[in-house]
């Protein structure tokens, strides 16, 4: 049998009990195959890959200035989560959303939670995601964060805990959409008896909020994108079609009289609502980084006097801070005065003192991130580091406290991963997507990404992760 | 339709036309060296010098023109801008540009294509004894791209570009290939109409996939007969003519005007159509065919920029950062 060597363990495995029992939400894949031989998986795993091909689902690694298109490996394996898990999930990241939304809209109109004392005011107007320019500035609806793909990771008792919450133009749902696609292909008979949720909804959702962000009666969306070499650039094409939208860069538009155009071969036409891959700064270089070459001058103005709605608002990053992070139980406390149904990860912010401390005395059992870097950069990982690393972040975080916080190490669940010895553990994380429009909605889906190196709980794509199908069950 | 759009469909169909031809080129030759009596030798050197690529040639391969040099530079050398390999490559690109344009079918072959051509690339292709293969494939695929395109793409502007784009290419190239035959060397003059000379005609007749419509429609073989079909006929689809009345038709969808002109494109265009339209085989001949050849192909570069200045040029909202297509 497949999973006869598969190891029983100490991390929460999503398919396998601490006992070795299959899982109920894993029963019916488990039943399917184990009719497969080892052949058979094999060679479903090779059309998956070549599936991925032939669709161009790539993104661009740059190395010595030569742009390398690699695939993002989907492994065979979908991850399933139940139906009343899933309900716990969306509910948290509703409060969740709606929280920080009040928040940014606050810090930029009032700042009445840092007068509160709540957050402290010095880590705010001191951060680098704090605009000056957006302080009053009311966008349409009131919505700062459209967009949010959180990342939610789960502890060895099976709790789930969110890791990040990222406001800035979080990528990836392509795959998670496109997963959906190829796996459709390899089990097709187990959608239909297994009852997994649809993620197809998730183009229309979009073009509905961004439709609904503009007053006018048939608004045109555009999704603005830095162009063909950017690492995302396969989403942002792949989005802009599935929503009938146009895709463009920032040459292709020009603002006048405040207004925002797009440059067609009948003249100009103007743009309403813009879904932007663009980040904060680099919009507008009349307004933010004079340098950028990827953004349109004018069109923060543009923005100001209500002729554009852009999403997610200019501003929204000043929230998807690390440090900003351990304060989001007490901003949902003081803004919805509940508790979070989510969990934060346990964190030690080295700008208080006490939390310095301990970082620095146990800096090897702890996962110390930098508070404002990405992609799995700027980040020790204290087990699994040697001493000379240790001392080296030690100094790092001496030397500038407020950007770095520390966590301790999550054994983050697994899930069987075909690999070359069969099916193995791998780490996991998972990163469901929210549209707040009319309402919060979380698609009920997600991107999950793995580590595919053993034991390694490192999942980002830039370092040696992959993605998995993760099915969303009715019940 | 965004003017950077409209750019990119443009070249989608002109590079991938480009890349057909550029089979077709290669094939030409392999007919003819087929049927070739023996101590008659292949001549590569015709097809380097009808595509414009002598110079380079010299420089990076010498004087000589071995068979396997002129397939890779003609295929798979990526110093040559036009070679295959470079004009899949840049359709490629473009069809990036414009995926959300496309139907996923026409960027599924052509991604397919992209990764088969480097395969061939290599293996290095060119060195086998029959590489022919590699080019009928090659060539399949692009007319299965035409023939999705035709099932599925919606005639609205995007259509109309990027036929304009196919049809300027197609009219370039065609000239190209019946200049291939004024390189093309005879042992002496007295082989003039000799079975050699034949033979010539025949394959330059089927690499254009034309052999069969022209035996139809104009009988024995003859070349001011060939020219008047490849020049002249306005029925069959590689033909100047056809071509260009594509062109022109392709731009009055795009500018919705009906008669006359409405820009300096449609004007240029115009004037070439009626020039040919009038024309017979004698006034070519009158000028030269090589001659007549060469000035077409400048008129159709003129046309192809007055189409930029029109459509596709974009005010500069900052520094310039397009790359420049050729």
């Amino acid at each position: 049998m497949l999973f006869d060597n598969y190891p029983t363990q100490q991390h929460f495995d999503e398919m396998f009990d601490e006992q070795g029992n299959c899982r109920s939400n894993y029963s019916e894949l488990r039943k399917k195959l184990n009719k497969y031989s080892e052949k058979k998986l094999v060679q479903l795993q090779h059309s998956t890959d070549k599936a991925q091909k032939s669709m161009g689902m790539t993104f661009n690694v740059y190395h010595d200035n030569q742009g390398i298109e690699k695939i993002l490996h989907l492994d065979l394996i979908p991850r399933i989560i139940k139906g009343s898990e899933w309900k716990a999930i969306d509910e948290g990241l509703q409060q969740r959303i709606e929280a920080i939304n009040l928040f940014i809209d606050d810090i930029y109109n009032g700042q009445k939670i840092l007068k509160d004392k709540i957050v402290p005011k010095e880590m705010i107007l001191s951060s680098s995601d704090y605009l000056e320019p957006c302080v009053g500035l009311k966008p349409p609806k009131g919505i700062w964060c459209h967009i949010t793909g959180s990342d939610i990771v789960r502890d060895a008792k099976g709790e789930f805990y969110v890791l990040e919450d990222n406001l800035r133009c979080p990528s990836g749902v392509s795959y998670m959409l496109e997963n959906r696609e190829i796996i459709k292909q390899a089990f097709p008979q187990l959608f239909a008896s297994l009852g997994v949720r649809p993620v197809s909804g998730y183009a229309g959702s979009l073009l509905n909020m961004l439709q609904f962000m503009s007053d006018k009666e048939n608004p045109t969306v555009a999704v603005l994108t830095p162009g063909i070499f950017n690492s995302a650039y396969f989403e942002h094409s792949y989005l802009a079609q599935q929503m009938g939208a146009e895709l463009v860069t920032g040459q292709d538009l020009i603002v006048e009289n405040k207004k925002v155009y797009m440059q067609t071969t009948k003249g100009l036409q103007q743009v309403d609502s813009i879904y932007r891959r663009i980040d904060d700064k680099f919009i507008d270089p009349l307004t933010f980084n004079p340098d950028s070459m990827l953004g349109v001058p004018g069109l923060f103005e543009a923005y100001k006097a209500g002729n554009v709605a852009i999403a997610n608002a200019p501003g929204t990053g000043v929230a998807d801070d690390k440090a900003v992070y351990t304060y989001v139980p007490d901003i949902i406390k003081y803004y919805l005065d509940q508790d979070p149904i989510i969990q934060n990860v346990p964190t030690y912010k080295c700008s208080q003192e006490d939390d310095l401390k301990y970082v620095i005395e146990n800096i090897a059992d702890l996962v110390v991130k930098e508070t404002n870097a990405a992609g799995g950069y700027g980040m020790l990982i204290g087990p699994k580091a040697t001493k000379e690393e240790h001392d080296k972040f030690k100094k790092l975080v001496k030397a500038n406290p407020r950007n770095y916080i520390a966590q301790p190490t999550l054994s983050l669940s697994t899930v069987p991963t075909l690999t070359d010895e069969g099916f193995a553990p791998r780490h996991v994380d998972l990163r469901p997507y929210a549209l707040y429009g009319e309402s919060i909605e979380i698609i009920p889906g997600a991107l999950t990404r793995v580590a595919l190196v053993k034991d390694s709980l490192v999942v980002n794509s830039s370092q040696g992760g992959g993605s998995k199908d993760t099915w969303v069950l009715f019940d | 339709m965004l003017s950077r759009v409209a750019d990119s469909l443009f070249w989608l169909g002109r590079y991938t036309e480009r890349a057909e031809n550029y089979a077709r080129f290669i094939d030409v030759n392999f007919n003819l060296s087929l049927d070739l009596p023996p101590g008659i030798k292949e001549q590569w050197d015709p097809l380097i010098q009808a595509t414009a690529g002598k110079e380079q040639f010299i420089e990076l391969f010498g004087t000589e023109t071995t068979r396997p040099d002129a397939i890779f530079f003609l295929a798979f050398d990526e110093r040559n801008p036009n070679a295959v390999v470079n004009s899949i490559k840049y359709a490629r690109e473009n069809a990036r540009i414009v995926r959300e344009n496309i139907p996923r079918e026409t960027w599924e072959v052509l991604n397919d294509l992209y990764y088969y051509v480097q395969r061939a690339q290599e293996k290095k292709i060119w060195e086998k004894e029959d590489p022919k293969g590699c080019f009928k494939h090659i060539k399949s695929q692009l007319q299965l791209l035409n023939g999705i395109a035709n099932d599925n793409i919606p005639r609205t502007q995007g259509w109309y570009f990027s036929k304009l784009g196919q049809f300027l290419e197609r009219a370039d190239k065609t000239s190209r290939i019946l200049d291939v035959k004024y390189h093309f060397l005879l042992p002496s003059v007295d082989d003039v109409g000799s079975p050699l000379d034949f033979l010539h005609w025949v394959a330059l007749l089927k690499s254009v996939s034309g052999f069969n419509a022209y035996r139809r429609m104009y009988g024995k073989i003859k070349p001011v007969a060939i020219v008047d079909y490849l020049v002249l006929n306005r029925y069959f689809p590689r033909s100047i003519m056809f071509c260009l009345t594509n062109v022109e038709d392709c731009l009055h969808e795009i500018s919705e005007s009906k008669r006359g002109y409405s820009n300096a494109a449609e004007k240029a265009i115009g004037n070439l159509r009626a020039d040919i339209e009038f024309a017979d085989v004698n006034d070519i001949f009158k000028m030269g065919l090589h001659e007549y050849l060469d000035d077409l192909q400048t008129k159709l570069n003129d046309i192809s920029n007055h189409i930029y200045d029109q459509y596709f040029k974009i005010q500069p909202n900052f520094a310039q950062q397009l790359q420049t297509q050729e």
